[in-house]
């Protein structure tokens, strides 16, 4: 019976489902922009990782740690490009 | 009447009229020799609609040799207008045309198409493997390159070219200041063609992770095929962000939106940023895969193995993180700080540290080697200390203080000049000789071969390292003219008569391809250069199959364990082997991508909806299509082996072989 009941299928789209109305309070509640933008990022990148690994099966297959690297890469790579624009551009302009 | 009025050419020449008419001319004189000759079948079902890699790698190469000759007729022109003071050749404005489609079909549709079509022809040989992980896709990638390509070259008689340098820097690459069609036909064609790239990168780190012949680990990969994955991977982080920015270039000049602007919160030298963020990887693209052909053509002609293999792998990881922290040096004089110039000035030196690392492993492998000095051997012994010039002077100008004085003058564009043409173009023209009997069947003549080297080494040299002096003396990069009182004129001519001799090299080159189709021996067996790695185990014609029985793998050189050391590359029985069907859909696809593309360079709404359209159409029946691709089968396959045995020689030859 465990085998054919996808519990972990199931809390993770429950899951999804609270980070999705949390990430709406912002835009039903009246909050400044900092708290507004931070519970927006977190919920964000929580979601984006619970779909990776629920329902995108990642880690489940024999080349899990190679997709991983690539995730890992892909975001620090992402993150260099954000932060080396912003300091071109703004912070150091 | 009005109508026709928009694909007029804005500032026409008597040059540009020329070339209309001889553009008509070729085009009737193919269609009807290929109607005369009733090859239209032919073409249609041999290579047109043909998805294998060994078809679709000779596509990419004759197209990047044709537009080859495009980009040199195009520096011709321009060392020719610079050649003496006050020249008047080209006017201001032709001159900014040619200088920017020089850049652009040099990069995009030259060396890109280059180095895919050596991925495609030695990739999956070097793995051991029949094609690639998706080979429709991979001849979408090709008809896409291809759509791109006509694209950006009909500019020039339809509409005009684009004028804003190949950087095509905002806002002068905006609506303001560049007002005919030309710039949309940049972001267009090489939107284009960069899809064609970014699915290429897929499929190639596809193909290396997952279709590897049985023994063969990551540590055990060819050094051609370690460079490809590492520049596939470099390909798939970088890419992505040309397409944005080509895509917010495009609606900013079509749909007046603001990102690039100068007024309503735009910002212009965010498109400086984005093009570099993607052009700097870009640079490490074009280079990493000639490092490869370098690494397995040292290797064969020294008689060694190649030196420190690991630090090859390593040092090649490192230049693509690398790669993507060193973008500002491209734009040290915007105006952004100390600070920032001088953490890019430091990863920018850094990245001199492994490219150090790769020159002495080349160094060490020919040390006490037994060299023989074919053609592409003398390309790579060339390119060498030539490249190392052109790494120094880059250390030169990495330096973000002393860069002001440096930028935007001839010493930049001799440097990246020194750097692409050893580093690049070298690579190229030896790993052409080098292959071009595995996939032809025939030699190139070594006599023609080593002029053509001759005369490119020495003309490069003469065309770009008078431009060093002159750059340090104040000549600015892209300007059309000069006054005679600047003292350039001796040097500038130097340069042009260099040129010259490059264009000689090349034409030699092409009478070679001549010459040795009419001359050459056919009967030279699988493996002419006395090679060690798989790619060379295959018989000449390769079958379409490639390999009968897949090769058993145990290190990096196994076709050399199988010569030297007694080791069975193929051992077990035949199977059937499957193979995946050919497809008009790519071709097809291109055609509507043409379309669509140039309806949006003239903002002709209604075909440019129709062929977005069509391209959804393609994409779905593509997924509703049921193919399961066909089976040689066994007796099939004995007979077509049976035939290379018949061939004198053909298979004994590589076990003894020491000829050259």
């Amino acid at each position: 019976m465990k085998e054919l009941f996808p519990a972990k299928q199931v809390m993770g789209f429950v899951f999804s489902l609270i980070l999705t109305a949390v990430a709406l309070l912002v835009y039903f509640t009246n909050m400044s922009f900092a708290v507004g933008m931070t519970i927006l990022l977190v919920t964000a990148f929580i979601q984006a990782f619970l779909q990776l690994v629920v329902f995108m099966h990642a880690g489940e297959s024999k080349d899990s740690s190679a997709i991983y690297t690539n995730i890992v890469y892909g975001i620090i790579l992402a993150a260099i490009t954000i932060f080396g624009s912003l300091l071109i551009l703004i912070w150091d302009m | 009447m009005e109508f026709f009025e928009r694909f007029a050419i804005p500032h026409p020449s008597p040059m540009i009229y020329a070339s209309m008419v001889a553009i008509a001319l070729v085009s009737i004189g193919i269609l009807v020799g290929i109607t005369y000759f009733k090859k239209w079948g032919y073409l249609w079902h041999e290579w047109f609609t043909s998805v294998d890699h060994k078809k679709i790698g000779i596509m990419y190469l004759i197209s990047a040799l044709i537009m080859l000759f495009r980009g040199g007729a195009d520096a011709i022109l321009m060392r020719a207008q610079l050649s003496s003071p006050e020249m008047k050749l080209l006017d201001a404005q032709h001159y900014n045309e040619i200088f920017t489609t020089h850049g652009v079909v040099m990069i995009f549709f030259v060396v890109m198409p280059f180095i895919f079509a050596f991925m495609n022809l030695i990739v999956p040989l070097q793995i051991g493997g029949r094609d690639v992980a998706f080979p429709r896709l991979n001849a979408l990638s090709f008809w896409l390159f291809f759509a791109g390509a006509m694209l950006f070259n009909i500019s020039f008689v339809i509409g005009g070219s684009p004028d804003a340098g190949w950087t095509s820097y905002f806002p002068l690459a905006g609506n303001d200041f560049s007002t005919s069609v030309g710039t949309n036909y940049y972001m267009l064609a090489l939107q284009i063609s960069g899809i064609g790239s970014l699915m290429t990168g897929i499929n190639m780190i596809t193909t290396i992770l997952k279709m590897r012949a049985p023994g063969m680990t990551l540590m055990k990969l060819p050094m051609f095929t370690w460079s490809a994955l590492i520049t596939n991977v470099i390909i798939v982080f970088a890419f992505p962000v040309l397409t944005i920015a080509l895509l917010m270039g495009t609606t900013d000049r079509l749909f007046g939106t603001n990102f690039f602007t100068t007024g309503n919160g735009g910002m212009d030298m965010l498109w400086a940023n984005f093009f570099w963020v993607w052009g700097h990887p870009e640079v490490y693209i074009l280079i990493l895969p000639a490092f490869g052909l370098y690494s397995e053509i040292i290797s064969t002609f020294s008689g060694r193995n190649l030196y420190g293999y690991k630090s090859m792998v390593g040092s090649m990881v490192l230049i693509s993180l690398l790669s993507f922290l060193v973008w500002t040096h491209h734009f040290f004089t915007m105006g952004q700080g100390a600070f920032t110039n001088s953490i890019f000035s430091i990863t920018t030196m850094a990245i001199a540290v492994p490219t150090g690392v790769k020159i002495f492993n080349w160094l060490f492998t020919m040390w006490k080697g037994k060299i023989r000095f074919t053609v592409p051997m003398l390309y790579s012994v060339g390119f060498i200390p030539l490249f190392t010039i052109g790494g120094v002077t880059g250390v030169m100008l990495a330096m973000s203080a002393a860069d002001y004085q440096y930028h935007n003058t001839m010493f930049l564009v001799a440097h990246f000049h020194n750097t692409i043409i050893p580093g690049v173009l070298f690579a190229l023209l030896a790993g052409l000789t080098y292959y071009w009997p595995k996939f032809f069947g025939f030699m190139l003549n070594e006599k023609i071969g080593k002029s053509t080297f001759w005369l490119v080494a020495v003309g490069f040299v003469l065309t770009f390292f008078p431009m060093y002096i002159t750059g340090l003396d104040g000549q600015a990069r892209r300007m059309y003219t000069y006054s005679e009182e600047t003292g350039f004129g001796p040097l500038n001519m130097l340069s042009f008569v260099g040129s010259a001799l490059f264009a000689i090299g090349f034409v030699t080159l092409v009478y070679n391809l001549y010459y040795s189709f009419k001359n050459s021996p056919r009967n030279i067996g699988s493996d002419p250069w006395d090679a060690r790695s798989v790619e060379w185990a295959t018989h000449t014609p390769i079958p379409e199959y490639n390999f009968a029985r897949l090769p058993q793998v145990a290190s990096s050189e196994a076709f050399w364990d199988m010569k030297k050391k007694g080791h069975k590359l193929f051992t077990g029985e035949l199977k059937e082997i499957h193979m995946p069907n050919n497809s008009g859909v790519p071709f097809v696809l291109g055609i509507i991508f043409f379309i669509a593309g140039f309806s949006f360079v003239f903002a002709l709404w209604v075909p440019a909806v129709v062929a977005v359209i069509g391209i959804f159409v393609c994409m779905a029946l593509r997924s509703f299509e049921q193919d399961h691709g066909r089976h040689i089968n066994v007796k099939e396959i004995k007979e077509i082996e049976a035939q290379y045995e018949e061939v004198p020689g053909n298979e004994d030859r590589s076990h003894t072989t020491t000829r050259v």
